[in-house]
């Protein structure tokens, strides 16, 4: 469904596909899904799959920004996988690439 | 040509996404490009939400959405009449957010004027914020006029 947010454990790696439309609405859960998920499963990376995402605002960063400061501390790492132009240029531009791989 | 529309709706974070898509719906016969669409729709959702969560922090409001087309200019206004901002320069600031808790990037007047050509906020403490923006458009051969 349109606006879903998947939430995966693989390996330890929490991988969560993006919704189509990233704003504050959709952010607040996929950060307390992805906090709990972190806890619970013990997981070290995140991994942000923005596949379905055509809309990003300044809201994703800060999920992002969030979860690196959670996961940092303990050497995790945070990825951002199959992100379009925009949303790469975004990630650029508001300095993202220093705190995520950025896997085209 | 000269256009006008004005939107009024809740504070409420479902309407992020009514706002862009209006937004997105007034621009569209002037034949914009995905990239001009995407800038304006990301600088409305930021004014937005900077509203909802600033303005009325998360209570009940109004929030109000005045766009006008100029020939391929356009100008949005995005107005709240909630608590208002004390230090304007400081709140334009990059990365400066008064919400760290709530996990804000801090980004939001950035992407405003990173995606828009001009950017002014007025604000009085108490009486609200009115965020305005303006964007020229490209002219293009297949435009209706």
């Amino acid at each position: 469904m349109e606006g879903n947010t998947d939430f995966a454990i693989i390996d330890n790696y929490l991988c969560i596909r993006m919704p189509k439309e990233i704003d504050q609405h959709h952010a607040t859960h996929i950060r307390q899904r992805a906090d709990e998920l972190l806890v619970d499963e013990k997981v070290k990376n995140v991994v942000f799959d923005f596949e379905n995402t055509t809309f990003m605002d300044s809201s994703g960063i800060g999920i992002i920004i969030g979860r690196y400061r959670k996961i940092s501390c303990f050497g995790g790492k945070v990825y951002g996988i199959h992100a379009n132009e925009r949303i790469t240029r975004m990630l650029k531009t508001s300095g993202m690439h220093s705190v995520i791989e950025i896997i085209v | 040509m000269k256009k006008e529309m004005q939107l009024e709706f809740d504070a409420n974070s479902e309407n992020e996404a009514l706002a862009r898509v209006v937004i997105a719906a007034f621009m569209t016969n002037l034949d914009p490009t995905l990239d001009e669409i995407q800038d304006v729709k990301t600088a409305v959702s930021e004014a937005v939400t900077n509203a909802i969560i600033h303005g009325y922090q998360k209570k009940d409001g109004k929030v109000c959405m005045k766009a006008r087309l100029e020939d391929t200019m356009l100008k949005i206004d995005v107005i709240d009449k909630g608590v208002g901002i004390e230090d304007v320069q400081q709140a334009m600031q990059p990365l400066y957010t008064s919400k760290p808790e709530e996990e804000r990037s801090g980004m939001g007047f950035s992407f405003m004027e990173a995606f828009m050509d001009e950017l002014s906020v007025e604000s009085k403490v108490g009486e609200g914020t009115t965020v305005h923006m303006e964007k020229q458009l490209k002219k293009s051969e297949n435009r209706l006029r």
